[in-house]
């Protein structure tokens, strides 16, 4: 606690803390000086003069909140002069603010009518004649989500420092001087500027001068008193897991059974993301009331998809899986389940997989993006997870971003990371070979070939050697196989290095002992690392920089590998994989098995590792599978090579798929099941901090889609087994008793408000902020891993020069089966494009916008190129959201030996201009 | 070369002075400031090097130099006799009166008053030049004039003989005061700065001179840069900074150019750069532009806008002094404070204080202007009267017209009136007068100026340049200037005197920096000493002056009309009528009071009413 410093205002003695202002000691003590720019989430300004108070000692009128408290000071806050002024301050600011509170959207909450109010300022006692139309002028409604009317603007600058002090962007400035200044981004227009639409400005607005669009109502002019129901949840798009304050309200015309619809969406003040979200967050979840969700139950008629009833669905479901598993036996089963899905859903698909249909052959998409994460740092570290919390990174002295292009695919954790920079001074250190976002921020950018991960790291690990920069007390208390890996480093000396991967060797001595010699040092880093094909090597390389260093198990110093969807990580946590029971808990393991089987109340559980993804569709392709139960995910669009993807499935006997829209691989499935959204179900999801947070049921379902559990469970009764739960904190009761990390994650705490960190072992734990604590590794010792630089497996040759790199984007999410039946998010993309560098465009005479023809050897798309100058040349990129020009035509799936992870980041391919 | 210590300065300078006797007797100095230029000097100073040319006199020699401060009478000509000191000079010099003048005649120029025949007696003369001592005397883009003036010598002297502390000292025992227009203890400003321990300290000089009407940096800047620089480098070392930026507006190029050339010069001689005088200290400046914001005056501001942030204010403290620019400790001054030091080095504090008063040692260098005879630009001792200077100096007002009020600190400061003239001005008895120093503005009224109409003119200027941070200022300022606009019309009332009042306190007590806090002084000071004017606005509707145009009606007096028809034609609403050689009549319901048919008559015959 801080300490105490006592002052007076207005003669009361009043208790303020050190380090406190004026003004916050004050209204947090029941003097409510009124004030209209000052706002916690951001620093003082000074501007709107509403808190100035008398100080003892000191001459005229001062803000009180940029006046530190002193003790024994004496502040005269309501004297009948300051009272004066500030009625005449209120009054300027009303002649300059147009009076449109009958139909603006922000009356009834609106700071300024509430100092009118108190003030008693209603149109005939104020002193000035409305002066607010000059400024009418520099309204900007271009904004694709945000409206920006400038004759209700105060000035008060909330929103450009939530901008750039909260989201670390400096879009929003002041333009113009005088009684012209208004808020602007320098460009004629503000769709025209780099506003990516997070909307932090209008939440932080205390008038209604910026505005959210209205995307999701059929209301255009939403106010307060609307709402009828605010719902915190968790946000169903990245693994940040934002908290959402969802508003909803029922049809005025009773239509539509008298459900709710959403309102309006805004960032919640929970962890993980302190009151902000994004983009998608914000704006993108209307995709739940759209027409084409899925409503009833589908089966294939006729090589049709045809609607039926649920009883016909299961039984139809229930009775072909157990003729295949008759015919083929339970290994010619697989089940993909679902990184979107909750905790509850998963826990109960892969149970169902194992104990029902007996199949070892569970997996989900991890598998494509962290696999190499689970199965590199779980040998290295003892667990695959984040080791740190996302706000622990605002405070790091060194962060370390390599292969995560934060900005576009986690964009609140990159908020954090702004700030680091921005706010606490830290150096950024950006690895990655296109100039992304975080590169502006950076002290060291540095820029390897794709694909030379292993190279530069080891190039950091000899630096550090070679200045004597490592942690000796470190490694020799708490890791192992320190010796051979060093002799492995000795051959990448910087020189070599640079040949190998185009780093300076001086840039990366310079990042080497930036991290090294840092207080505190967090390393980020996402698909760029993992998905190659020797993506756990990369892995492991990564570790081994932080044992080397000593860089991990403390406050914001750690590893931190971003999981990419909501619930991936949860998903794994699950055993959603072919490895593992849930809580990582091997299935080779007798006694492991043994537990489940008793657990299950199941003889006999299946004991040996199963199909991965990319082996489920080579089984598939060769006949060994018969049928695939694909739920909550699209692998049409998101698994490498799709061509040879769609080939297995035509060649499955039956495939299930259920999902909340008839995606690209759904319209390829024999059953047809409609599920939930997370906007109309309970549960958990654990987002890349390990951090399991509430789904809280917003909506009632359309139709009749069902909770994704409930159709399991179905199933399973089909089956005839005694599944039987009747809500999800059933599930999660169930989840406590066998996954020792989740032991005391308990329904009740959950539903306390608690979002606590996985390990926590029992009801009284508070949880985990990060991992390995002072060098105990969940594995005892940190390992390190002698490992070598490999080439890609597919290099650029003569006939396929260019070598291509997939990502995500801000605007779009995975399969964009979600983001693209949003209102908003296609305005900013909506077509496929490839970013090219202005060179390489100008070699093949193809200009900004024309279509190209991409071919690699597994396929070709036809799509518009985009010429950057942030890639280099030689190398295309291309976001793989899009059907009509799916990336993953192109990708290779050349696999890692050890996760079974594609190459998904390196392949060669050809360009033609069409 | 580069000049390694103080004997090797002494050594060049007598060089130059040797070199320097042998050359021309005659100077022939043409003042070259923007002011001059844009007057004409420019083809002057071409006409006499071509006249001294074709006498084939080596004797003559024509020299481009600064102003001298004679705006009136732009462009002038200084003929200078080096060897006796005596000189003439000629003012609204023409190209084609060179010859003549090299003979001796031409407009000659009552010099007494300006500057002292022989500068040990300096007479009737009512200036005393510190800080523009060399302006208008030496070719600013010339280092060699400067050494010969004695410069650099004081830096020479710091560098090598004196402690950091002991300049600092000087500086505050000398009383030299803020001459931006704050007047704060230069010295005590120095030694907070001083006092900081950080590795990286800034110094930064305030060329962002944005009063309406005032020149005073500018002069110095152009006619005298070696100056600035060598203060700098002194300042710097006084308080521990090595890196120096002048910050100046882009609209003075002009000045920027002779900067620059004149940081190049001192750059080779190693008098700025590293290791100065083998002192151990380095110091080196850049030039940054401002890009004509008034409030990047306030150093805040100046400091943001240098960091490439807009040029707002923000709340001190921290002050500057302490964290400033990069938030490392930073002391901002302004160029003519900046000039005194090098007097101040080489004379000693002492005698600093002999001149002015002694709350405010030293001179002020004033822009008049306004309804004076003799605009220009003035140095003076602190403690003259504002008599000497508007009467002195200034010659009276113009067109024998009557002295009404004198506008001094800009647009932050307020109008002083005939009953005050004759007070000894610095910093404290201009406060006490209810306006301000400021940065050295004077502008003159005559009994034509409307003083609501002065008011609302300075109001307007503070409202546009307002930053628009703080609500009083943006909205109080915009408001303001309505109600003064209102009354200037004929539509106020005796409660819009109590509004603006209110008004008026709120702005002064309520906002961030001087610029809100200063800006309702105009006001304020018309107020106080011309309520009788506003109240004939608002309940006679009338404007005294016969300066606001909604409030005077033209009429023509049939006595004197003689039917001429010319107001009629020039009238370009035409709501006048009247047959030719017939009396005129204006239609007042029609008439939009622009004055044309007023300025048009040639018989007297119309007048305002």
């Amino acid at each position: 606690m801080s300490k105490i410093i006592n002052i007076t205002i207005d003669d009361q003695n009043v208790e303020a803390f050190e380090g406190e202002t004026v003004l916050e000691a004050a209204l947090r003590n029941g003097f409510e000086i009124p004030n209209l720019c000052h706002n916690k989430r951001v620093s003082h300004t000074a501007a709107c003069r509403l808190c100035i108070v008398n100080i003892e000692g000191r001459p005229g009128g001062i803000p009180s909140c940029t006046t530190p408290v002193v003790e024994g000071m004496k502040v005269s806050a309501f004297t009948p002069e300051l009272e004066k002024i500030r009625r005449t301050i209120i009054d300027l600011a009303l002649s300059n603010h147009k009076d449109d509170c009958i139909s603006c959207t922000k009356d009834g909450d609106c700071e300024l009518q509430d100092l009118a109010f108190r003030y008693n300022l209603g149109e005939k006692e104020r002193r000035f004649p409305p002066i607010w139309e000059e400024l009418h002028k520099t309204s900007d409604f271009s904004n694709h989500v945000l409206d920006y009317d400038a004759s209700k603007c105060i000035q008060c600058n909330r929103c450009i420092k939530a901008c750039g002090e909260i989201q670390g962007k400096g879009i929003l400035t002041f333009v113009n001087r005088g009684i012209r200044t208004s808020i602007g981004t320098g460009y004629e227009e503000w769709k025209d500027s780099k506003c990516d639409g997070c909307g932090e400005c209008a939440q932080i607005c205390p008038v209604g001068a910026i505005t959210v669009k209205p995307v999701y109502s059929q209301m255009k002019r939403i106010r307060a008193k609307d709402i009828q129901r605010v719902v915190q949840t968790t946000c169903p798009y990245c693994g940040v897991g934002c908290q959402l304050n969802i508003a909803t309200r029922k049809s005025f015309h009773n239509t539509n059974e008298g459900r709710e619809t959403i309102l309006q969406v805004e960032g919640a003040d929970a962890e993980p993301n302190r009151g902000s979200t994004c983009v998608k967050g914000r704006f993108g979840l209307d995709f739940v009331s759209r027409p084409d969700r899925l409503q009833m139950p589908m089966i294939r008629k006729d090589g049709k998809l045809v609607e039926v009833g649920w009883p016909e669905a299961i039984l139809f479901t229930a009775r072909r899986l157990g003729e295949i598993r008759e015919t083929h036996g339970s290994e010619a089963i697989a089940g993909l389940s679902s990184a979107r899905c909750t905790n509850e859903d998963n826990y109960v698909f892969q149970k169902f997989m194992r104990a029902v249909i007996g199949t070892p052959n569970i997996d989900h998409c991890a598998r494509l993006c962290h696999a190499s994460t689970v199965a590199g740092l779980a040998t290295t570290l003892g667990s695959g997870a984040m080791t740190n919390s996302i706000e622990e990174l605002e405070r790091a002295e060194v962060i370390l971003v390599t292969g995560s292009n934060t900005t576009e695919t986690h964009p609140v954790i990159s908020t954090f990371i702004k700030r680091a920079v921005i706010k606490n001074k830290a150096k950024l250190i950006v690895v990655d070979p296109r100039e992304i976002d975080l590169c502006r921020y950076a002290t060291l950018w540095l820029r390897q070939r794709n694909g030379t991960d292993i190279a530069w790291l080891n190039g950091m690990f000899n630096a550090i050697l070679e200045n004597g920069w490592e942690n000796k007390e470190f490694i020799a208390k708490h890791t192992e196989n320190f010796e051979a890996t060093r002799e492995v480093m000795k051959k990448y000396d910087p020189q070599t290095v640079e040949n190998l991967t185009g780093i300076p060797a001086e840039q990366l001595i310079q990042a080497a002992k930036l991290y090294a010699t840092a207080k505190t040092a967090s390393i980020i880093y996402a698909m760029g690392i993992t998905q190659h094909a020797h993506g756990t090597d990369n892995v492991k390389a990564v570790s081994n920089l932080a044992l080397v260093t000593g860089q991990i198990g403390r406050e914001s110093t750690g590893v931190n590998p971003l999981r990419g969807q909501n619930n991936v990580q949860g998903a794994c946590d699950m055993g959603c994989l072919p490895n593992a029971f849930p809580g990582y808990q091997s299935v080779t393991d007798p006694a492991i098995n043994a537990r489940f089987a008793k657990a299950w109340k199941h003889p006999r559980l299946p004991a040996k590792v199963g199909y991965t993804v990319t082996e489920i569709m080579n089984a598939a392709h060769e006949g060994k599978l018969k049928a695939l139960y694909i739920m909550g995910e699209n692998p049409m669009i998101s698994d490498p090579d799709l061509n040879h993807v769609k080939e297995s499935i035509k060649h499955l006997d039956f495939l299930i798929v259920q999902d909340i829209f008839l995606t690209e691989t759904a319209q390829m499935a024999d059953v047809v099941l409609p599920a939930t959204s997370f906007a109309e179900k309970t549960g958990t999801y654990t987002n890349t901090e390990r951090r399991v947070l509430p789904l809280r049921k917003v909506l009632d379902a359309p139709g009749e889609a069902r909770d994704d559990w409930q159709i399991i469970q179905s199933l399973a009764q089909a089956f005839g087994h005694s599944c039987r739960y009747d809500s999800t904190d059933d599930i999660m009761r169930e989840i406590n008793l066998l996954v020792p990390q989740y032991a005391g994650i308990t329904p009740e705490r959950l539903a306390a408000g608690e979002t606590l960190q996985w390990p926590c072992p029992n009801a009284q734990h508070p949880g985990t902020k990060f991992l390995h604590k002072d060098g105990n590794f969940t594995r005892g010792k940190g390992l390190f891993s002698a490992v070598d630089h490999m080439p890609a497996k597919e290099q650029p040759d003569k006939e396929y020069p260019f070598v291509l790199n997939t990502g995500r984007i801000l605007y779009h999410y995975h399969t964009a089966s979600m983001t693209r039946r949003t209102q908003s998010l296609p305005m900013y993309v909506n077509e496929a494009y490839m970013e090219m560098c202005k060179e390489d465009c100008d070699a093949l005479g193809v200009k900004n916008g024309e279509k190209v023809r991409v071919s690699s050897r597994r396929g070709t798309i036809d799509i518009a190129v985009r010429q950057t100058d942030i890639i280099r040349a030689g190398s295309v990129f291309i976001p793989f959201h899009f059907a009509e020009a799916a990336a993953n035509y192109l990708t290779s799936s050349v696999v890692d030996p050890i996760a079974k992870i594609p190459e998904l980041k390196v392949c060669a391919v050809k360009i033609e201009k069409i | 070369m580069l000049i390694n210590n103080p004997e090797q300065l002494s050594a060049l300078t007598l060089d130059l002075k040797k070199k320097a006797d042998k050359a021309a007797k005659i100077q022939i100095l043409v003042s070259m400031g923007t002011c001059g230029i844009a007057a004409g000097a420019t083809p002057v100073f071409e006409a006499f090097k071509k006249e001294v040319s074709r006498r084939g006199n080596n004797d003559m020699k024509v020299l481009s130099v600064g102003c001298v401060g004679l705006c009136h009478s732009e462009p002038t000509v200084e003929i200078l006799n080096v060897e006796t000191g005596k000189s003439t000079i000629f003012g609204n010099v023409k190209p084609d009166q060179a010859a003549a003048i090299l003979d001796g005649k031409g407009e000659q120029i009552k010099k007494s008053w300006y500057f002292p025949e022989d500068e040990k007696n300096p007479g009737d003369c009512l200036q005393a030049r510190i800080v523009l001592r060399n302006s208008g005397r030496i070719d600013p883009e010339s280092i060699d004039d400067y050494f010969l003036r004695g410069g650099y010598q004081a830096m020479a002297k710091v560098l090598t003989s004196m402690k950091p502390a002991e300049v600092v000292d000087m500086v505050t025992v000398s009383g030299l005061r803020g001459r931006g227009g704050g007047g704060f203890p230069t010295g005590k400003k120095w030694s907070i700065a001083a006092a900081q321990t950080s590795e990286e300290k800034y110094l930064i000089c305030n060329a962002d001179e944005g009063d309406p009407g005032a020149f005073m940096d500018r002069a110095v800047m152009e006619g005298d840069p070696h100056a600035l620089l060598e203060a700098m480098v002194i300042a710097g070392y006084a308080i521990g900074a090595r890196h120096g930026i002048i910050y100046v507006r882009a609209e003075y190029p002009l000045a920027v150019k002779r900067l620059q050339l004149a940081m190049d010069q001192a750059r080779e001689y190693g008098l700025i750069g590293k290791n100065i005088f083998a002192s151990g200290f380095d110091f080196d400046l850049n030039i940054k532009y401002g890009a004509g914001a008034f409030v990047c005056g306030e150093e805040t501001a100046l400091i943001r806008s240098i960091s490439g942030m807009r040029g707002m204010p923000i709340y001190k403290p921290p002050f500057p002094a302490i964290a400033g620019l990069w938030a490392k400790p930073t002391i901002v001054n302004n160029v003519e404070t900046f000039a005194n030091i090098p007097a101040i080095i080489r004379k000693g504090a002492a005698w600093f204080k002999t001149i002015g008063t002694a709350g405010s040692p030293g001179t002020k260098v004033f822009s008049i202007t306004g309804k004076v005879n003799k605009v220009g630009l003035i140095e003076v001792p602190m403690g003259t009267t504002l008599r000497n200077i508007i009467f002195g100096l200034g010659e009276g007002i113009r067109n024998g017209r009557k002295f009404k009020a004198v506008q001094t600190g800009g647009p932050s400061g307020g109008c002083i009136a005939e009953k005050s003239l004759d007070t000894p001005i610095d910093y404290d008895t201009l406060k006490a007068l209810g306006s301000m120093m400021g940065s050295g503005g004077m502008i003159v009224m005559d009994e034509d100026d409307c003083m609501v109409d002065v008011a609302k003119f300075f109001v307007q200027f503070t409202m546009d340049e307002s930053c628009g941070k703080c609500t009083p200022c943006r909205v109080g300022g915009r408001q303001m200037f309505g109600l003064l606009q209102k009354i200037t019309s004929g539509d106020g009332t005796l409660e819009d005197l109590d509004t603006i009042k209110d008004l008026a306190h709120a702005v002064k007590t309520a906002s961030l920096c001087g610029l809100g806090m200063t800006a309702p002084n105009p006001v304020l000071a018309t107020m106080a000493c011309f309520p009788e004017e506003y109240r004939a606005h608002i309940v006679d509707r009338k404007c005294p002056a016969g300066k606001c145009t909604n409030l005077i009606s033209y009429v023509i007096d049939p006595e004197k009309c003689t039917g001429c028809t010319l107001c009629a034609r020039k009238c370009p609403v035409g709501c006048i009528s009247g047959k030719v050689k017939e009396k005129h009549v204006i239609d007042q319901n029609k008439c939009i009071h622009c004055g044309a048919c007023y300025e048009a008559c040639r018989f007297s015959a119309i007048s305002k009413q």
